[in-house]
């Protein structure tokens, strides 16, 4: 019986499960090292993380989950909620134990709780998509900053690489402090030491824009006034379907000359 | 660009935010590596405006010049208002950097009749022509078909979108003819039939050679205004049951009648759209499209309107009490899908879920079931059925009464009383199947 550490990453959660598997330790909590430095547990052991221990792990899983299962454990894990390791290191092992499928079994309170936060995360994924709005720069880059609730940004890599395929685009997270950019060939994870774009909302700064952007925004902002229907304003359901926290990234909800 | 652009852009905006469908849905067009845009499946919605409706494309008159007079048109040649028209190059640069942007998922282009049918027809199609071709662009393209342009141009405007459609408008020929003397039923079947046919030969040559032309892959679907004519609901869905089935229509919109023009007196005073009636309406539509519901059983000759106290499947649950309580843990999926306060994800679940447990109110409540409103309707493990102690009309009564207070307290405006109770699961649907292509 221990108290197991890992880095925080999705690759060191799965070190952990494949430790406790080859080890054949059943931990009572697994927790983020950061979040457990403070308490002083007699047996505490920090997990390294190995991407071959991880890989082991996921492709072990991958077999034994149902297609619309698959990415499952990644975004359930992503939600960070409290306790989500243990939870999720339950539902692994009953995978692994039994031969026939456990995965609808809404029912057991573990499954039901991960299909809730797979779908919470999942749709704050969806929201990336929704609610990027590049800026095109004067170098022809198409920027935009954002702030996902959870750490899901890669998952809109695959869908905005075939959209724009034609066009240099970076998508930055700006509350985790990095970004995905695409040079027309790949896409790469990137880091900005200097940020000549404001911090809190993204807005890269006046002079760097190409010229013509800022009356597409405005042209974007006419259309978005206009198209709307006054007799049949409903604010509530506006806000419902596009949280405020985003509005400051869109031009048509913050536009400012 | 210029500001005779953004005039051009407010003017055609207000002429075509009438126009109600938004989904960009029904198609999957991969980029092949090089160009712009692609169309994914269900559709993603960019942004919403004050009224909470989804922006997911450009939706934008060519011109509202018009040479019809449709009584229920803000566009009807009798008004006098500020017009405008785009020239085919503008609209290509438009949609091309709203599309850049991420603003859009692609363009909805409608126009009123210019000249004539044909050239109205023709510009539009250049539209599309020039943004696939020379702009290479792979996004979402919904156009109107103009009733009465030439079947070679609608053909030739099926090539480069993704859907056409032509509105009926009004659900009867009579009335039609009534409100808009230039139209008859015939002159909108005519374009429908032509595209149904032109989708059924692209699907059968589709089937023969991989390469054959692609035809509006996306489908057709048009659009009723409801409220503005003496049509009953129950002729209204067999309308929209007969598009499905027959024209193999994708969607049937319905437009709550909004008094555009109150001078003209063909048509009802009325203070505001009747919203309630609208979505009652589309509710039913979502029952007979996802919840196996046909028209004949949401509404009978008996009962030719929707009530608008309850939704149409509490309705129906209500009128049919003698099918009713349903065992959870042994009806069929068909069964369950119709019992109040069960939606189609959690009647997918508890078939699923009820092979390893017996079920029992608890883990229904924790799967999603509005228990509040299903209990009247099922039995379960453990849960003894109260159904058989209601009368009808005192069941209804009660369940009414319970979400009236319910409503009471969540709403701040005005609207909120009616709430759109399966609108916005659909866009939840939408949102979590993204990723799943
Ligand atoms: S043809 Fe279309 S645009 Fe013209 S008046 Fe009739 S509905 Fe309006």
């Amino acid at each position: 019986m221990e108290y197991l550490t890992y880095d925080g990453s999705f690759e060191g959660f799965l070190t952990v499960v494949f430790e406790c598997y080859s080890r054949k330790i059943s931990p009572i909590d697994i927790g983020k090292e950061k979040a457990f430095q403070e308490k002083i547990f007699a047996q505490k052991e920090f997990i390294a993380t190995s991407s071959e221990k991880a890989e082991r792990v996921w492709k072990g899983m991958q077999n034994k989950l149902h297609t619309r299962n698959k990415e499952l454990p990644l975004f359930a894990f992503l939600s960070e909620a409290p306790g989500i390791e243990i939870m999720l290191y339950r539902f692994i092992r009953r995978i692994f134990n039994t031969s026939f499928s456990i995965e609808t079994d809404f029912g057991d309170p573990d499954v039901l709780e991960l299909k809730k936060l797979e779908k919470k995360v999942m749709r704050e994924a969806m929201r990336v998509p929704q609610f990027v709005r590049f800026q095109k720069t004067s170098d022809g880059i198409f920027f935009s900053g954002i702030e996902p609730q959870y750490d899901v940004l890669p998952f809109a890599i695959k869908h905005f690489t075939n959209r724009f395929a034609d066009q240099q685009w970076l998508v930055y997270d700006l509350k985790r402090n990095y970004g995905i950019y695409y040079d027309l060939k790949k896409t790469h994870e990137v880091v900005l030491s200097e940020k000549s774009f404001n911090t809190t909302n993204g807005k890269v700064a006046e002079n760097l824009l190409q010229e013509g952007e800022k009356i597409y925004q405005a042209l974007w902002k006419d259309y978005f006034d206009h198209i709307c229907i006054d007799e049949r304003k409903n604010l509530k359901l506006q806000r419902q379907h596009m949280p405020q926290r985003f509005w400051k990234f869109l031009p048509e909800k913050n536009y400012s000359n | 660009m210029n500001s005779s652009v953004q005039e051009k852009l407010k003017i055609l905006a207000d002429a075509a935010k009438y126009d109600v469908s938004c989904a960009s849905s029904g198609n999957n067009r991969r980029n092949p590596g090089s160009g712009l845009g692609s169309a994914v499946a269900c559709g993603i919605c960019h942004s919403f405006t004050n009224d909470g409706r989804c922006i997911s494309l450009l939706k934008i008159l060519m011109s509202n010049h018009c040479i019809y007079d449709c009584a229920y048109c803000v566009n009807r040649r009798s008004n006098d208002r500020p017009r405008a028209s785009f020239t085919v190059d503008e609209l290509v640069d438009l949609t091309i950097n709203f599309y850049r942007r991420n603003y859009i998922e692609g363009l909805f282009l409608s126009s009123g009749v210019i000249k004539n049918p044909d050239f109205t027809m023709e510009r539009m199609m250049l539209v599309a022509k020039k943004l696939r071709q020379e702009q290479r662009y792979y996004g979402y393209i919904h156009m109107k078909a103009i009733p009465g342009a030439s079947p070679e141009l609608i053909h030739q405007a099926g090539l480069y979108a993704d859907r056409l459609s032509v509105n009926i408008e009004i659900p009867t020929d009579p009335e039609l003819k009534r409100l808009a003397p230039e139209k008859n039923f015939k002159s909108v079947l005519t374009p429908m039939n032509q595209i149904h046919e032109g989708i059924l030969t692209y699907k059968e040559e589709r089937a023969k050679f991989r390469k054959a032309p692609v035809f509006t892959p996306a489908g057709q679907s048009t659009q009723l205004i409801v409220g503005a004519t003496p049509e009953s609901d129950r002729q209204i869905l067999l309308l929209s049951s007969n598009l499905y089935h027959e024209q193999q229509l994708k969607r049937v919109y319905y437009s709550g009648y909004l008094p555009v023009n109150d001078y003209d007196k063909r048509l009802p005073a009325i203070q505001s759209p009747p919203l309630v009636r609208e979505n009652r309406l589309y509710q039913s539509d979502w029952l007979m499209r996802f919840y196996e519901f046909n028209a004949e059983e949401i509404l009978d000759p008996a009962h030719p309107f929707l009530d608008l106290d309850v939704d149409p499947k509490l309705a129906y649950a209500i009128r049919n009490y003698h099918l009713f309580p349903i065992d959870v843990n042994r009806a069929s999926y068909e069964m369950i899908l119709r019992i109040p306060g069960v939606g189609v994800q959690s009647a997918k679940m508890i078939v699923d879920a009820r092979r390893f447990r017996r079920l029992n109110s608890y883990h229904l409540k924790k799967i999603g079931v509005v228990m509040k409103r299903a209990k009247y309707f099922i039995t379960c493990n453990e849960l003894p059925s109260k159904a058989y102690t209601w009368e009808p009309e005192r069941l209804k009564t009660q369940i009414v009464s319970e979400s009236i207070s319910k409503y009471k307290k969540a709403g701040d405006t005005q609207l909120e009383l009616f709430p759109l109770v399966l609108q916005p699961k659909k866009e939840e649907q939408k949102a979590i199947m993204v990723w799943q292509h």
